[in-house]
């Protein structure tokens, strides 16, 4: 059975309804270009023993065992087994949408505790059931302050993500948003700056908390000139960090957004990761994405069901909140595993160890002829350093000695080439981190 | 003197400040009513613009303004209670006051006795 149901007389009917005469004129007045695939050239047939063979050979070719030192937003934390072995019960792997309430109780009491996590965590009032990650989340938080304030200018941090940055400007470029950025200070957000753009237009001011560069700021006097002013304000943040600093619901934000892959999700060369929402009551009715709510059934028995369905398009349609109709379930399920199977204290304890391992790292690379802080600021568990020359070499050359360094910043702040963004997590040893400096130093100067 | 919209919105004018809400036909066929969003006082909204969103269990329902005018007045009952909107759709839950109202934008509106009879045809 044809997978394109169109019948050549419904082709035909829709070449002549755009003008084409067929559709090798379609390709050439939509300005396809060649070279298109042929099928003559397929190779031969293999058994399953030499694809599986060929494949592996593929994926030899990545590394795999490098010591990590990325974050930049995507972070190597330590995953307890027991977190895939309760996600990847079937009951909750091949669950699907749960639009019948009736049938689905466990997965939506699973999104109702998910929601309950994150809003202890992020300080916040209302989460939604997840978005597809970070970075649209953020977008789709922005477009949320425009509807609550019925305004169409956002004041963006340029020390949010660069790459959240490009994002929002890609998902933006053809809606009447009109997007002001204020580039940021060395490793600081530049607080002044961003009230000074806020004008009677704006809808949101958004920043990210710890900043790109892994800087720490009290942004609670902000979220009150802000409101001040008539706007909201939008706060990107690092989930696990929560566990030891201020909340960004603590600091005032309305919304707050954040990337959940550093709560038990595998970094996965990219995905796929957990968008994560909370707000507070007064933007609940324009936050999108689902929402699960906890209610009673006819017996007076506690029963769960996604609510406020009137803000999607399945039955808002233009008017909804956002067109997305979906979440990211076993994503946010993993979440909440995680969360579960750390605890409080667990988590408190990642935290801590996150921030000292990165003092003591900080502290031994600062050690190093040639290597330079930038910023003096508070940080949790990633900081700047600058090198006596291009940071993406050392990169390669450091790769090619088993560490994944760090974010070289040259690769989207053009005056900053010879900048690294360092991240440790509790993963990294004593050991690790001596042998990386040890490495850094021979490098630099041998 | 009430007056009645197509849309079932219903406007009852004193000097120049109207009074508006919805009908009882349309908060029956609306169901359980779950929110109702209230306009911004000092917004100006021209006939037929959209006042605001009335929310129920199974939809989304815009609210157009009959009137050109400035919302003066919302009803912050219907904030804690929209369920008021069920029981008493045409008296104690009117969603907003208008001002600077022209009373000639009510001459093409049908009167009760018009209107009720209109939904009978539905």
């Amino acid at each position: 059975m044809p997978y394109i149901a169109n019948t050549d007389q419904d082709v035909k009917e829709m070449l002549q309804a755009i003008g084409c005469k067929d559709l090798d004129d379609l390709w050439t007045k939509a300005e396809v270009k060649g070279p298109y695939p042929q099928f003559k050239y397929m190779p031969q047939a293999m058994s399953e023993f030499e694809v599986v063979k060929h494949i592996k050979e593929l994926a030899k070719r990545n590394k795999t065992e490098l010591v990590n030192f990325v974050g930049a937003g995507f972070y190597d934390h330590f995953i307890p087994s027991a977190v895939s072995e309760v996600t990847s019960r079937s009951e909750f792997y091949t669950a699907y949408t749960p639009y019948q309430p009736e049938a689905s109780q466990g997965t939506l009491q699973a999104i109702y505790e998910y929601q309950t996590a994150i809003c202890t965590l992020s300080g916040m009032n209302v989460s939604n059931a997840s978005m597809y990650d970070g970075g649209t989340a953020l977008f789709e938080a922005m477009m949320l302050g425009c509807r609550v304030t019925r305004r169409r200018r956002a004041v963006i941090s340029g020390a949010i993500s660069p790459i959240y940055r490009e994002m929002i400007h890609c998902y933006s470029s053809n809606l009447s948003v009109e997007l002001v950025e204020v580039p940021s200070t060395g490793v600081e957000s530049s607080l002044s700056s961003l009230l000074d753009s806020i004008n009677d237009k704006t809808a949101c001011v958004i920043v990210q908390y710890p900043n790109f560069f892994g800087s720490i700021e009290d942004w609670t006097e902000f979220t009150a000139e802000v409101h001040k002013r008539g706007a909201i304000a939008i706060c990107s943040t690092y989930l696990t960090s929560l566990a030891m600093i201020k909340t960004p619901g603590e600091m005032g934000f309305d919304v707050v957004t954040a990337e959940g892959q550093c709560l038990g999700i595998q970094l996965s060369f990219g995905g796929p990761y957990l968008g994560v929402m909370a707000c507070n009551d007064k933007c609940m009715r324009k936050m999108p994405g689902r929402i699960c709510g906890q209610t009673v059934d006819k017996d007076g028995k506690i029963g769960y069901v996604l609510t406020m369905q009137a803000r999607e398009q399945h039955i808002r349609r233009e008017d909804a909140m956002s067109n997305i109709c979906s979440n990211e379930n076993l994503c946010a399920l993993t979440a909440l595993v995680y969360l579960t199977v750390i605890g409080k204290e667990g988590l408190r304890q990642v935290a801590r160890l996150c921030s000292s391992k990165a003092v003591y790292l900080r502290n031994l690379l600062l050690g190093i002829k040639g290597i330079e802080p930038v910023g003096d600021s508070p940080f949790f568990n990633e900081f700047v350093i600058k090198l006596p020359c291009d940071a993406s070499e050392i990169v390669q050359k450091l790769i090619d000695r088993g560490f994944a360094i760090g974010f070289p910043l040259g690769r989207y702040y053009p005056t900053r080439k010879d900048q690294l963004l360092i991240c440790v997590t509790e993963k990294r040893t004593k050991e690790e981190m001596k042998a990386l400096a040890n490495t850094m130093e021979a490098v630099l100067w041998n | 003197m009430k007056k009645f919209t197509k849309e079932h919105e219903w406007i009852v004018l004193n000097g120049t400040e109207a009074i508006i809400g919805i009908t009882d036909h349309a908060a029956h066929e609306l169901g359980d009513i779950t929110f109702v969003e209230l306009p911004a006082i000092g917004a100006q909204i021209n006939a037929g613009e959209v006042l605001t969103v009335v929310e129920s269990v199974k939809a989304a329902s815009d609210v157009f303004s009959p009137v050109s005018g400035i919302v003066c007045d919302a009803n912050k009952e219907l904030d804690a209670n929209p369920q008021l909107v069920n029981d008493s759709p045409e008296e104690d839950a009117w969603i907003c006051k208008m001002k600077d109202v022209d009373a000639s934008e009510l001459d093409g509106l049908m009167d009760e006795k018009e209107y009720r009879a209109f939904v009978a045809t539905l």
